[in-house]
């Protein structure tokens, strides 16, 4: 399937979605839907980096927080539209991106990691420390009543984010068979042949870390008026941190649907388990199910899957 | 006459140099700590280049191990946590067993093998959450409670024995690295592991031995984080950043590097703290981690990376 | 008296084939040089016989003090803990450890371990420069030195059989005449049976009492002297151009 037949299937999606959702009347669907898509938007930007070329990113909060926490800024002071929020969250995180890219991605790729660690743990203390986005007390942002065509606000928010997942899913899909996802992978395999064979191994990498970070930014921006209430022990859980990880290592890294299938899966899973069992102990399942995955099936349920059909 | 008087006495304090001094001794001892807790890394990491990112979790476990006996048995925290030395020995042994057959062999070592430490970090935490609850813990000891002091400088013995305690931690694997076979084939590994087996050693057993100890070292680092503070399961995360970046400036095989940059950032932050504002504590780590790593790659003593 | 014998050989690297089909022997006491210029497979054959490299086909027997072993397929560590011991390509030395720490090492095996301090004591007989620099980093010394501190450390292991690859490599002409000569004496007073690869012909001939030369990973020609190597119309046209 081309790229533009793709695209155009995303777009149809979305407009059917949009139609079904017209007709639900129950809010907890948009509320639930919006977290998974939240999830496969997110799972989605961290693999452009993470899967395709190879270097963990563990401090994906600071970019999803740094999209929360401007879009409370930005609402504070002149009460901005939403898609002006993720815009600039989007732009925001994709230049944090860009920094931290040229700081570390010239390092090993273990040092980039940890250096993502830090930027996390410090960009927690810079919010926790400011007082005009509520600072450690946190922030009350005031959810509208409605949506701009009549229904909830909540469903307009689980619209923008079915949107947002759409495109950046059919985007990673266009880089993943482009020279730049030959190139990203080419950096995964063997990063010194790589850059001996010419590939422009620094100027790939930092483009994949900003478009991870913007388009994770862009994930956080409407997060606080979904929440209502936003301080920085909830938007900096570890829990983004690691779903954000563990979704595509237990879907696939390698494709684009990995990430959406791993974001689907695990959202399932944990609402079960934080049902049946007990709230606390979804964490550990993903956990479990992470490093499970990590050991024995390191190509994710994709991988899982060819090999069946190779076998077959 | 009275005014004058004020006014000197003003400058006086301004001068005074004992707050500061304090802060220092403080900052020493608190280095001294940090270091018992980046001996695990600079072993693990800056010998073996297994980026062990679990070790503080490890410690954090080492922590609450220590609560337990220590509130059941009444057993002193320093003798609990080298009780607890063979059981955690045996599993950073298995640990690294897993992570040789999973990721090392395969040559996948780094997207893999990051996320698998970064999992079991958390998987860690989790289950110490649930198995001990999120609050937070401590133990009680003759020297918690007590302090020394001489010439206006107050040494709390909840700092000092942790500080003596990690001191002699890594003067005795220093000898041992030195001078036993055992150790000398543990340095030797990370130098050319081929070589090494063409001497009749097995690097992956090697290896294991040296994980193992890296390991054990979190069952006394643990014992002694709940001496100097109280502890609740997610605080292994502020050490992340304070192990590596104390293993990193100090140099990546050299032990003594590693106890002076500790020592460096245990002033900063205690200076820091003081004197402006605490909660950027753990973020200065960082701050000292990130320019070495971009400017000066070599650290104070060791290796380059 | 220690001897190796190889029957058909054959290894590679994944799908490429280096050495096919391969057959030579040591016997007890000699010095067998195994000539051929770079890309060869001499190495190959050292790593199969060291076992860092498992042969596809074909058998390695090795006799050690009257006992035979089958090596193809065995451990590094159980190949030299039987005595084998080789001199790597490149030295392969700690460099961030001392002189003394590197011999100290080579003698890991139980066996060397017993008679350390006396092999120690030899060593620096043998190669006083290695005892003046006794507490020098092996990384900070010359190309010369390093190769003795190498040939030192494979003393260390009290070998049997010693394999040495490609000893002349980045050492000057003269400093390569002195490592060939060692060699020679280090076998003589051990009474080793000595493998040696080396792409220096005319160096290796001075102490080799037999020899191969192999192309394309095949034994192209066997010599039983080294007079007969020196005639030999193949080697004229390969090293000498003629």
């Amino acid at each position: 399937m081309s790229n533009a037949a793709f695209a155009a299937l995303m777009a149809a999606l979305v407009v059917v979605l949009w139609l079904a959702g017209r007709l639900v009347s129950n809010e907890y669907v948009f509320f639930a839907g919006y977290a998974v898509l939240q999830y496969i938007l997110l799972a989605t930007a961290w693999n452009l980096l993470g899967g395709y070329a190879g270097y963990v990113n563990f401090g994906s909060a600071a970019f999803f927080a740094l999209g929360a926490y401007l879009s409370v800024a930005l609402h504070k002071l002149v009460e901005a539209p939403l898609p002006v929020l993720i815009l600039a969250g989007g732009l925001a995180s994709g230049a944090l991106g860009l920094v931290m890219g040229y700081l570390t991605l010239k390092l090993r790729g273990v040092f980039f990691s940890i250096a993502t660690l830090a930027l996390a743990i410090v960009f927690q203390a810079v919010i926790t420390n400011w007082e005009f986005v509520g600072g450690a007390s946190g922030a009350y942002v005031l959810r509208p009543a409605e949506g701009p065509w009549g229904g909830s606000y909540v469903e307009y928010l689980f619209y923008v984010m079915m949107v947002m997942a759409a495109a950046a899913v059919a985007l990673a899909r266009i880089i993943e068979r482009s020279n730049i996802g030959y190139g990203l992978a080419a950096i995964r395999d063997d990063e010194l042949a790589a850059e001996t064979s010419g590939v422009p191994t620094l100027r790939l990498k930092v483009l994949a870390t900003v478009l991870s970070g913007a388009l994770m930014g862009m994930a956080g921006a409407p997060l606080p008026f979904y929440v209502a209430y936003l301080d920085p022990p909830s938007a900096f859980n570890l829990s983004y941190a690691v779903n954000t990880i563990a979704m595509p290592l237990v879907g696939g890294t390698r494709t684009w649907i990995g990430p959406v299938i791993g974001a689907v899966l695990l959202t399932a899973v944990q609402e079960t388990a934080m049902v049946t069992i007990s709230s606390a102990s979804n964490l550990l399942l993903v956990g479990l199910l992470m490093v499970a995955f990590i050991t024995l099936a390191p190509n994710g349920i994709v991988g899982l899957v060819a090999d069946l059909r190779r076998r077959r | 006459m009275l005014a004058k008087n004020r006014v000197r006495e003003d400058a006086q304090d301004m001068l005074d140099p004992l707050p500061l001094l304090n802060a220092v001794a403080a900052g020493v001892m608190l280095g001294g700590f940090y270091a018992a807790v980046a001996l695990g890394i600079a072993i693990a990491f800056g010998l073996l280049d297994i980026p062990n990112l679990s070790h503080p979790a490890f410690v954090v476990a080492g922590a609450f191990t220590t609560w337990q006996l220590n509130s059941r048995l009444g057993l002193d925290p320093v003798a609990a946590g080298v009780v607890m030395v063979p059981l955690f020995f045996l599993l950073g042994l298995l640990i690294y067993r897993l992570y040789h057959v999973c990721f090392e062999r395969r040559g996948e070592a780094s997207l893999q093998g990051l996320a698998f430490f970064f999992g079991l970090l958390f998987i860690t935490e989790v289950a110490l959450v649930l198995a001990a609850g999120a609050d937070y813990r401590s133990v009680t000891a003759p020297y918690i409670g007590t302090s020394l002091s001489f010439a206006g400088i107050t040494l709390p013995e909840r700092m000092l024995v942790p500080f003596v305690v990690s001191l002699a931690m890594i003067a005795l694997l220093h000898q041992f690295l030195l001078r036993s076979f055992t150790g000398r084939a543990i340095q030797a590994v990370s130098q050319d592991q081929t070589a090494l087996r063409l001497m009749g050693v097995g690097p992956t057993r090697i290896k294991s031995l040296a994980f193992g100890l890296a390991t054990a070292t979190a069952a006394i680092a643990g014992s002694l984080l709940i001496i100097v503070q109280p502890v609740e399961p997610s605080i292994g995360r502020d050490f992340i950043g304070r192990a590596f970046a104390a293993v990193v400036l100090g140099g990546m095989g050299s032990f003594y590097g590693m106890l002076l940059a500790s020592i460096i950032l245990g002033i900063t932050e205690s200076i820091i703290s003081d004197m402006w504002n605490p909660s950027w504590a753990p973020a200065i780590a960082f701050g000292f981690l990130l320019p070495t790593l971009a400017f000066r790659s070599s650290g104070l003593l060791g290796r380059r990376l | 008296m220690s001897s190796l014998v190889l029957s058909d050989l054959s290894a590679g690297y994944g799908r490429v084939r280096v050495i096919e089909g391969l057959s030579m022997e040591a016997k007890g006491g000699e010095t067998v040089a195994l000539l051929g210029t770079n890309g060869n497979g001499k190495s190959t054959v050292m790593r199969c016989i060291m076992g860092l490299l498992t042969p596809s086909a074909g058998s390695i027997k090795a006799v050690i003090d009257g006992t035979a072993y089958e090596l193809a397929g065995m451990s590094t560590e159980d190949i030299v803990s039987l005595g084998i011991v080789m001199v790597p390509e490149g030295r392969r030395l700690f460099p961030r450890l001392t002189v003394q720490e590197n011999l100290t090492l080579g003698a890991s095996r139980r066996l060397a371990r017993k008679v350390l301090s006396r092999n120690m004591e030899f060593c620096f007989e043998a190669f006083p420069r290695l005892k003046e620099r006794r507490s020098q980093l092996a990384g900070s010394m010359s190309g010369g030195e390093q190769q003795m501190l190498a040939l030192g450390r494979a003393l260390m292991t009290e070998p049997r059989i010693l394999l040495v690859d490609e000893p002349s490599v980045g050492l000057a002409p003269l400093l390569v005449k002195r490592t060939i000569e060692k060699i020679k004496e280090l076998k003589d007073e051990r009474q080793l049976t000595v493998l040696m690869a080396e792409q220096n012909f005319h160096q290796a001939l001075t102490i080799a009492d037999r020899g191969y030369v192999i192309v394309h990973g095949q034994i192209v020609f066997a010599g039983n002297s080294a007079e007969e190597l020196n005639n030999n119309e193949l080697i004229q046209k390969f090293y000498m151009g003629l």
